[in-house]
């Protein structure tokens, strides 16, 4: 392993052993090989030089060896798919996808592999820890050993390269770089928002422009509302509507509702005119209300149905389902008159008929119901959800008790 | 009926939420909560700058603006022209960048000139901004000592009061308290209107600037401007800027505010010195040896209740500084060195954070209740230190905000380059002059 504090401290010499200088800047090409450095950058007498990786012969503490005479260098240069570790790397913040957090690179670890004749040098990882932060500090001041015999004595902290999520701003470097983030679309939505929440605007921009629209609006929920307005803002207004929509529109309208009109407006405009409208409507709702508070992404089943039936209507729509605990069901008119746990459904003999598993107890709040009410409710019943009806008692939405979590937590 | 029977089954529920609420109430209620969000909005954008001026009006402001007009009366008046306007491009620039960027000013020095030069930079910072803290709470000690409350009290008794309220995270709570306290300031405008001065002889010297060539006048010029123009804040300025979420697109509002900050806040520096001058000076009190001399300036104002006032004003901008400086300390050097921080984290997940932190606040306050600690002679130099410090900042922030790949259509007029670097000249040279004078004895 040798770091790049000690490469760019090394003396380069031909063939012939002649010192030419030191190098400057370590350029990989991930669109050729995402690990090995393709060229070194020599800084000798005023010029900036490019070392092919073919020509490197030896790297060792002591030197740093080409096989070719200098005269068969030629200039450095620079383009665009090159991955330039002392400016795009050192220093930087990355996003240490294992450990799910945004760190600092104090050092970047390289491993050489000898191959008949010539050394090639690969990224291994990234230093985060105390020893690569005292390596920084007295490069140059002590000699190289004197500082590796030092620096072991000191807490060392690396992330591999393949846990390394790179943050670049420009789109189209991101793209000629080969950064993709796979591995940060992976995560968990609570954990990606905790990342973003670490970063500047621009660099939340850059990663979620890469996200897609499901990971995208998951991870967009779980951010605090200042942040996630500004990302919202940040993006392009079809992205951004793509993402309001794939939200869940409680969610989506909390959000919208935050907004400056004019631009909330132009993003309903945006949207799918279905999904529009839908949120449209809960906008109307002022916050603090239940009407506020509610989702309308539910299931409500017919009363008259059986077991069997609402679990066909379970299947038939797996993503409200994956997040629902209860059926609703309403009569003719579309009026709520009960509800059913799932457990019960499961439970219950597929033909039983639904109106038998109502609880006698139906609780329900009103759009304008106020938030207090709203909680006093969950807090006395112990309720997991809690439909909402209108003025016709027709059930207009559903409040879950994430959102209460939610909102009691940020009273506290 | 199914339906019915239903609903008659939970009376309370049903009535609990029966609809109360009439259309007109309704808009009324609308109406309300647009109004608390357009003042919100407003506050917010009203935050960063216009805290960050009140703040730098601490201890180390109090006690040397009044030093300035008890020593040397109307004379050093001039200065206020030529710092006023540099207060204002440093801040605005910090604001810019932190607008622009999106990061804090360590975070920048750290990515764009590397790990050894933001340590060295840390390294002074901290050294700074620990005379600093501990000018702080000597303004506690100082001002609780008009009533004879002992420093072994008031200064152990604040340092745990401001460590407990940011990590157990209600300062926010607690600084519009402040905020508001920070009032009094206008106390000295008005007393210094009431205390007659001499206003054909103030405004010559600020029209006609005099300089006396002498290392006390020069440790006072140094003092003032590193006290006006601390370099503490401008790290906190632009990592408050961050943190409100200010964008380039809405960064109009942001400049208004800080330009009105910073002229507020010399204005009532001007004040104090006019004040000081005025009842002080004039009256041959030419030495501050405690409180109680510095509050003689309130009393054209308050006459026999100065003491009290002054106190009150002191006390409350100290306390106000100490709950800012060791942990917007903390925060910069974290960031910038690559640790953990955020009050939000516990004590093993950003152990060097937390260290440094209670370390600022104990030692602080530690030094400050040495026996014989000369108290208000401390916080003069802390700021002095500051002076001392602000030109290598400048530097680095000159620079930044001229790279074109950080700030795109946002870097620095001519004009402002021209400012900021004649700043960087003028006050290093004074440093360099009063470092070799000192020195010499």
């Amino acid at each position: 392993m040798i770091y790049l504090t000690e490469l760019l401290r090394l003396p380069v010499l031909d063939s012939a052993g002649r010192p030419l200088g030191r190098l400057s800047e370590v350029a990989v090409v991930p669109a050729e090989d995402p690990k090995r450095v393709a060229q070194f950058v020599l800084r000798s007498r005023g010029r900036r030089l490019a070392i092919g990786h073919e020509a490197v012969q030896e790297v060792s503490l002591n030197a740093f060896r080409l096989s070719v005479p200098s005269e068969q260098l030629r200039e450095f240069d620079p383009r665009d798919d090159q991955l330039l570790v002392t400016k795009d790397v050192l220093d930087q913040q990355i996003i240490d996808i294992n450990g799910r957090k945004v760190v600092r690179v104090n050092d970047v670890g390289f491993l050489e592999q000898r191959t008949d004749g010539t050394c090639e040098v690969r990224l291994a990882e990234v230093d985060v820890g105390l020893s690569g932060a005292f390596r920084r500090l007295f490069q140059g001041l002590l000699p190289l050993a004197a500082i590796r015999s030092l620096e072991k004595h000191l807490a060392h902290r690396v992330i591999p390269w393949e846990f390394v999520d790179l943050i670049e701003t420009d789109p189209k470097r991101r793209v000629k770089l080969k950064i993709s983030h796979d591995k940060l679309a992976r995560l968990h939505p609570a954990d990606l928002a905790d990342i973003v929440e670490e970063l500047a605007p621009a660099e939340r921009e850059a990663i979620f422009e890469s996200l897609d629209e499901t990971k995208a609006a998951e991870a967009l929920s779980e951010v605090e509302p200042k942040v996630q307005r500004s990302i919202i803002q940040s993006l392009d207004a079809e992205k951004a509507a793509d993402i309001l929509e794939e939200m869940a529109p409680d969610e989506a309208a909390d959000l919208l509702g935050d907004l400056p009109g004019r631009t909330s407006k132009g993003f309903l405009e945006d949207m799918q005119p279905a999904e529009a409208e839908e949120l449209g409507e809960l906008l109307e709702f002022p916050e603090d209300t239940a009407g506020g508070m509610m989702t309308t992404d539910f299931i409500a089943v017919p009363e008259t149905g059986s077991v069997d039936s609402a679990i066909a209507v379970l299947r038939a729509n797996r993503e409200t389902a994956h997040t629902a605990n209860a059926v609703f069901l309403v009569d003719a008119q579309d009026r709520l008159t009960g509800s059913v746990p799932l457990a019960e459904l499961f439970l219950a003999s597929p033909s039983t008929l639904l109106a038998q598993l109502k609880p006698d107890l139906l609780l329900f709040a009103h759009l304008d119901s106020s938030e207090d009410d709203v909680i006093t409710l969950f807090d006395k019943y112990n309720v997991l959800t809690l439909p909402v009806i209108d003025e016709e008692y027709v059930l207009a939405g559903v409040i879950t008790a994430d959102d209460i979590i939610s909102l009691l937590k940020s009273k506290l | 009926m199914q339906e019915r029977r239903a609903y008659s089954l939970q009376p309370t529920a049903y009535s609990l939420l029966s609809s109360s609420l009439q259309p007109t109430a309704h808009s009324l209620k609308r109406w309300l909560r647009d109004w608390k969000l357009r003042l919100l909005i407003f506050f917010s954008i009203l935050g960063p700058g216009f805290i960050t001026a009140n703040v730098d009006n601490d201890a180390g402001g109090i006690y040397t603006y009044s030093l300035a007009g008890a020593k040397f009366g109307y004379l050093l008046l001039w200065i206020f022209v030529p710092m006023t306007i540099a207060l204002v491009v440093v801040q605005e620039m910090c604001s810019r960048m932190g607008a622009v960027t999106g990061k804090g000013l360590s975070d920048l020095i750290r990515e764009e000139f590397g790990f050894r030069i933001t340590f060295l930079m840390m390294a002074a910072l901290v050294l700074a901004n620990f005379t600093n803290v501990m000018a702080e709470f000597a303004g506690v000690a100082s001002s609780l000592q008009i009533f004879g409350v002992s420093p072994y009290i008031s200064v152990p008794a604040s340092a745990f009061l401001v460590w407990v309220l940011v990590v157990r995270g209600d300062y926010k709570s607690v600084e519009k308290v402040f905020l508001v306290a920070s009032g009094f300031y206008i106390a000295y405008i008005v007393s210094g209107a009431l205390a007659h001065p001499d206003w054909l002889l103030a405004a010559a010297n600020v029209a006609r600037p005099r300089m006396p060539l002498t290392t006390e006048a020069l440790m006072m010029v140094v003092g003032l401007i590193g006290t006006t123009i601390a370099p503490w804040m401008q790290f906190y300025l632009q990592a408050a800027v961050v943190e409100k979420g200010v964008q380039a697109e809405q960064y109009a509002a942001s400049r208004v505010e800080v330009v009105i900050g910073c002229i507020f806040m010399s204005v009532v520096a001007f004040f104090i010195v006019v004040a000081c001058a005025a009842t002080l000076h004039v009256g041959g009190q030419h030495e501050i040896k405690d409180a109680g001399h510095a509050a003689v300036a309130l009393r054209p104002l308050a006459g026999r209740y100065a003491s009290l006032l002054f106190t009150f004003g002191l006390f409350n901008a100290s306390l106000f500084a100490a709950s800012i400086l060791p942990l917007a300390t903390a925060y910069t050097v974290c960031e910038g060195l690559g640790f953990e921080s955020g009050v939000n984290k516990r004590f093993s997940e950003a152990p060097f954070f937390y260290w440094l932190y209670t370390l600022l606040i104990v030692l602080g306050a530690g030094v400050v209740l040495i026996p014989g600690f000369p108290l208000i002679r401390m916080i003069f130099l802390s700021q002095v230190i500051n002076g001392l410090l602000l030109p290598f900042i400048l530097v680095f922030m000159v620079l930044l905000i001229n790279r074109v790949d950080l700030m795109g259509e946002y870097t620095n007029s001519r004009l402002y380059n021209v400012i900021t670097w004649a700043t960087v000249i003028v006050v290093g040279l004074l440093g360099a002059i009063l470092t070799v004078a000192t020195l010499r004895g």
